[in-house]
């Protein structure tokens, strides 16, 4: 019964906010705000009613859902290399994040829309454009949290490395990644929601394809229902993104003895 | 060397490489033009009357944006941190809510409320209630049952061990969330002077400059003033917590 009373607690007000929705949109019928069926039924015929041998999934799923996917794992792994890469060096340095940190700061506060129009005319329009804003957007927490990640190995397990003699690249895999993986991946979740932002971003500037340009598209053609459609799907890929990640992190964490301390708090900016 | 001699050379090797780089020509300075030309033009738009008025009409959206957030973001974490209950009927709703780009909303936003400054001032409240409403929530979850069964064996009430323990002990945590939100707000105003197309602020002024024959060094002197204020928000908030909150070590730990 216990798991069933829980779900009912869980869920029960979710579903009582839909069906108001639906009430409240069935009664006054305003076109801006459709109801959560017609929102569904547009979804369906949107992207689940291709033929069968593509698994009912249409065109627009292979054309716009996937390219975007594409280009957030994209542009978040090269973010997540580069974040890595970069913050475990200069949080080993003593004296590399006083030449970049100020600059670095700087740059994590530049809103990164407004430099869409620098990466059009550097690379054009396409892919490129898009992976340079998504990475110049979601680098900065995974640097910023590796370098303070990097920097909070404990001096026990410093000094115990050193005197086992223990060797260069073994104690950075070994010893000062794991230890500055809780702090990494809270900036890996943060980036990621970042990157789904500037995804949608990206495409709604300067794109023919994908999720933005076609919620953008649907606006413009007063298609209420199907922007209504692809907002819920970038809700759902928000969601489904984040949590996927929380259970890699669960999974990869398992062993740390304080897990409470590396709850980070993500935005949905 | 001090750390601010560091720090400077930092800035000056970057300006001198990227100056560097469109003056030899790998980069065609017609897209990117040097750091000279874009710091001058920077300096020149400061003392523009016009270009003064656009940022102060993105800081006021910026600052109401702000207000409304932490009054309703503070309250409801308030409510939801301490009736567990309640937190968990609606955590359905907020974990479906929050991770839904508010970019996304930009469209629905321009025909719901308009082109006005209410869209960009309503897309940044959604966007930053989020941080300070999960730290607020946070905070009051992680707080030590010792600190509150002491309080309560010393004969205080309800109301007293929330005014004399829980509000001290959230308050760093929810002052951080305040500090992302900050950061969060500047960068939704902004975004969305440039995509929706407002009638006033900096985000207008990047459009302008683009859509005006890609005018790229008012396009980049606009983003880095952009980029300055959000620098100089967060550095005031985290100078204002280290002072506020010296007695706790969440201002110090906490992460972004």
């Amino acid at each position: 019964m216990r798991p069933v009373t829980g779900f009912l607690q869980r869920w029960s007000l979710f579903f009582g906010a839909v069906v108001l929705w639906e009430l409240a949109a069935r009664l006054a019928e305003d076109p801006f705000f459709p109801p959560p069926t017609t929102i569904l039924q547009t979804a369906g015929q949107l992207w689940f009613s291709g033929p069968a041998g593509h698994l009912l999934l249409t065109g627009s799923v292979f054309n716009d859902i996937l390219p975007s996917l594409g280009r957030v794992f994209g542009g978040w792994l090269i973010a997540v290399l580069v974040g890595v890469g970069l913050g475990t060096f200069l949080g080993r340095s003593k004296t590399g994040m006083d030449y970049v940190g100020p600059l670095f700061a700087f740059m994590r506060a530049v809103p990164p829309p407004t430099l869409v129009p620098v990466f059009l005319v550097l690379f054009s329009i396409g892919t490129p454009m898009k992976l340079a804003t998504i990475v110049f957007g979601s680098v900065w927490p995974i640097l910023l949290n590796t370098v303070d990640g990097v920097r909070s190995v404990s001096t026990t397990q410093r000094e115990t490395a050193e005197s086992f003699r223990t060797p260069k690249a073994y104690w950075v895999t070994m010893v000062v990644l794991p230890a500055a993986l809780p702090k990494i991946f809270a900036g890996l979740r943060l980036s990621l929601s970042l990157a789904l932002i500037l995804m949608v971003v990206s495409e709604m500037v300067g794109a023919t394809d994908g999720i933005g340009y076609q919620l953008i598209f649907a606006q413009q053609r007063f298609d209420f229902p199907a922007m209504w459609a692809w907002i819920v799907l970038l809700g759902v890929l928000g969601y489904g993104l984040n949590a996927l990640l929380l259970a890699v992190e669960r999974r990869m964490l398992d062993w740390q003895p304080t897990r409470g301390a590396a709850r980070a708090q993500t935005t949905g900016a | 060397m001090r750390p601010i001699y560091r720090n400077l050379a930092g800035l000056i090797a970057f300006l001198g490489v990227w100056e560097a780089a469109v003056r030899l020509g790998l980069i065609n300075d017609q897209y990117v033009p040097p750091a000279s030309v874009v710091l001058t033009r920077t300096v020149e738009l400061l003392g523009q009357e016009d270009f003064l008025r656009d940022v102060i009409a993105s800081m006021l959206a910026w600052a109401i944006a702000m207000l409304a957030a932490i009054g309703i973001a503070v309250p409801a974490g308030l409510l939801l941190g301490s009736l567990p209950g309640l937190r968990t009927a609606t955590t359905a709703i907020v974990e479906f809510l929050r991770p839904i780009p508010s970019v996304a909303l930009i469209p629905l936003a321009i025909l719901v409320i308009g082109g006005g400054p209410e869209s960009k001032i309503a897309l940044a409240i959604y966007a930053s209630v989020w941080p300070i409403l999960y730290n607020t929530i946070y905070a009051f979850t992680e707080i030590d049952p010792l600190l509150i069964d002491t309080a309560r064996s010393c004969g205080a009430k309800r109301g007293r061990v929330l005014a004399s323990v829980a509000l001290p002990h959230a308050a760093p945590f929810v002052f951080t969330g305040i500090r992302m939100s900050a950061a969060v707000a500047l960068i939704l105003v902004v975004s969305t002077e440039f995509i929706a197309g407002a009638s006033t602020g900096i985000g207008r002024f990047i459009l302008d400059a683009t859509s005006g024959g890609g005018r790229m060094d008012l396009v980049l002197a606009g983003t880095i003033v952009a980029g300055l204020l959000g620098y100089l928000v967060n550095d005031g908030l985290e100078r204002l917590g280290g002072r506020l909150f010296r007695w706790h070590a969440a201002t110090t730990t906490e992460a972004v």
